[in-house]
């Protein structure tokens, strides 16, 4: 993309895109640490991953002031305003998975404290797995300003609601089979909703990055209709 | 921090890619982006030539304006949307080197027909311009002088009520009801301006056309035409030329970008300002290139 003529303008986009890229780092931190966390019921990690959010919730106010700046100051258009609006709600996502990245230490720590379930832990480190790949994907997308990436983290929300709906019959028949592990398998089973709320906000993210790049509002659209879209655009 | 993180993105090489400028690519010989062409015209432009001597101001550009729409024409200093205005009610006839081939119709009769009189046609397409320029005569007057001279009135009264009427539309009416007969030039600037467009709706004009009608005003003065002119599309059709960009996205319905004599893209409003289908329009109007 050409410079704008105010080079400050540039820079000021510029910060914008390196700031999200660094709130985006630390939350993927703490997402692959809480699910380490409870993989290994490794509380000193669980508690780390708690200490962050202070750091989270300051970038998210940061981003968002400089956003308000920058429509306010400069009335961007175009793709320079896509670009601040798109980052607004992406910031807003990120904060989220923050959240829940401190929902699964907090479960990692009850059971650190109550004793491991009986299973579930298989199904967290799968998910687990697929959900990082796709925060990580997600991010790189933004980075490149990649729709076609971007696209493929929609696709794989699919695969990961996919599993979840799976690991929760596998994890009903642990509460049949031993009613006396209901709670500490409902620990598992908040995580791995947790773990899907990510996958969920990592799908709205790349629908943000598509909105960015493209120009098209893709929200509430299947992922069929979003590669239509984009296959006209 | 992983060594796959987000920090490290900030270095990454490819990261500066996204919708490419590509000048050549989106070559100025192509044909208009949007749709230039409408079955609710007031006015048609159809491969409008504009020279100044030697020098080819205008492209061949084709353009309808709908019938009760406000369409904006922006772009950057020098890339014909005056003159493209101006050709609009024959204001170019008066300037002595400038000539102009293709067809303008109103209401499918072409304004540069041999048998066009211009002075009924610039009742019906009257114009606006920047700076306000009221005559040296008192409000009263500057409002009702084009209806007399046009015979459109044959008693006081009607004029009366012509001019009132007029004062109202422009929002101008409550300001100088008390002050008829003081001087127009004794208002203030966004004042006369009010009273230069009550002076083009006296006569009952088909299209308003406005150049940058504020560029001389404060942004109260501004925010006061602007209100009015999305009143006055109600019964008018408007085409305005300028060079505030957030102005066109909040009076027009349509855009229409200029560049080097060319209309480079037509659409409406709204996907202008937030998804331009043109290269060049995107780079205008995110502030590219000068």
């Amino acid at each position: 993309m050409e410079r704008h003529i105010s080079q400050r303008f540039d820079s000021d986009l510029e910060a914008l895109k390196s700031q999200v890229l660094e709130m985006g780092g630390v939350v993927e931190q703490q997402i692959i640490d809480s699910v380490k966390a409870i993989e290994s019921v490794d509380r000193t990690l669980a508690e780390h991953v708690l200490s962050v959010e202070d750091d989270v919730d300051r970038r998210e106010v940061l981003l968002d002031e400089n956003c308000t700046m920058i429509l306010a100051c400069r009335q961007p258009a175009a793709s320079d305003l896509r670009m601040v609006l798109s980052v607004t709600k992406m910031t807003r996502d990120l904060e989220r998975m923050g959240d829940e990245a401190q929902k699964i230490a907090q479960m990692a720590i009850a059971l650190s404290d109550d004793g491991a379930a009986p299973g579930g832990y298989e199904s967290i480190r799968h998910m687990g797995a697929l959900v990082q790949k796709m925060v990580n994907s997600v991010l790189d997308a933004f980075a490149r300003f990649d729709a076609d990436k971007a696209l493929d983290v929609a696709r794989a929300d699919t695969q990961v609601d996919r599993e979840y709906q799976s690991a929760m019959r596998e994890i009903v028949t642990y509460m049949m089979e031993d009613p006396r592990s209901i709670g500490r398998v409902m620990n598992i089973i908040w995580a791995l909703r947790s773990i899907e709320r990510i996958g969920d906000h990592a799908r709205n993210i790349a629908e943000h990055i598509i909105y960015l790049v493209k120009g098209l509002d893709v929200r509430h659209t299947s992922v069929h209709e979003i590669e239509m879209r984009l296959n006209k655009s | 921090m992983s060594s796959n993180s987000g920090y490290n993105r900030l270095f990454d090489p490819m990261q500066e890619t996204g919708r490419p400028l590509d000048f050549a690519q989106h070559g100025l010989g192509n044909k208009t982006v949007g749709n230039s062409f409408s079955d609710k015209a007031k006015m048609s432009v159809r491969n409008l030539n504009v020279y100044y001597d030697d020098k080819q101001a205008i492209h061949d550009v084709s353009l309808d304006i709908n019938r009760n729409e406000v369409m904006a024409m922006i772009g950057p200093s020098g890339c014909g949307k005056s003159t493209f205005l101006r050709c609009l009610n024959r204001m170019n006839d008066t300037i002595d080197n400038c000539k102009v081939e293709g067809e303008v119709t109103l209401d499918e009769h072409n304004i540069y027909d041999r048998k066009q009189d211009v002075v009924p046609l610039r009742a019906r397409v009257g114009i606006v311009f920047q700076k306000p320029n009221p005559f040296p005569k008192s409000i009263y007057e500057n409002v009702a002088y084009g209806p007399r001279v046009h015979g459109l009135v044959s008693r006081r009264a009607q004029l009366d009520e012509i001019v009132e009427d007029s004062l109202r539309r422009a929002s101008l009416w409550d300001e100088v009801k008390d002050r008829l007969f003081s001087s127009g030039t004794g208002l203030s600037g966004g004042q006369q301006q009010r009273l230069c467009i009550a002076r083009t709706i006296a006569v009952n004009p088909e299209v308003i056309l406005m150049d940058e009608p504020c560029s001389a005003l404060d942004p109260i003065a501004t925010a006061r035409i602007e209100e009015l002119m999305a009143d006055l599309s109600q019964n008018f059709t408007i085409a305005i030329v300028t060079h505030s960009m957030q102005q066109a996205a909040r009076v027009s319905n349509r855009t229409a970008y200029f560049h080097m004599g060319r209309l480079i893209e037509v659409n409406d409003t709204r996907r202008v300002f937030t998804n331009p289908e043109h290269a060049l329009t995107e780079a205008y109007i995110t502030g590219r290139f000068g």
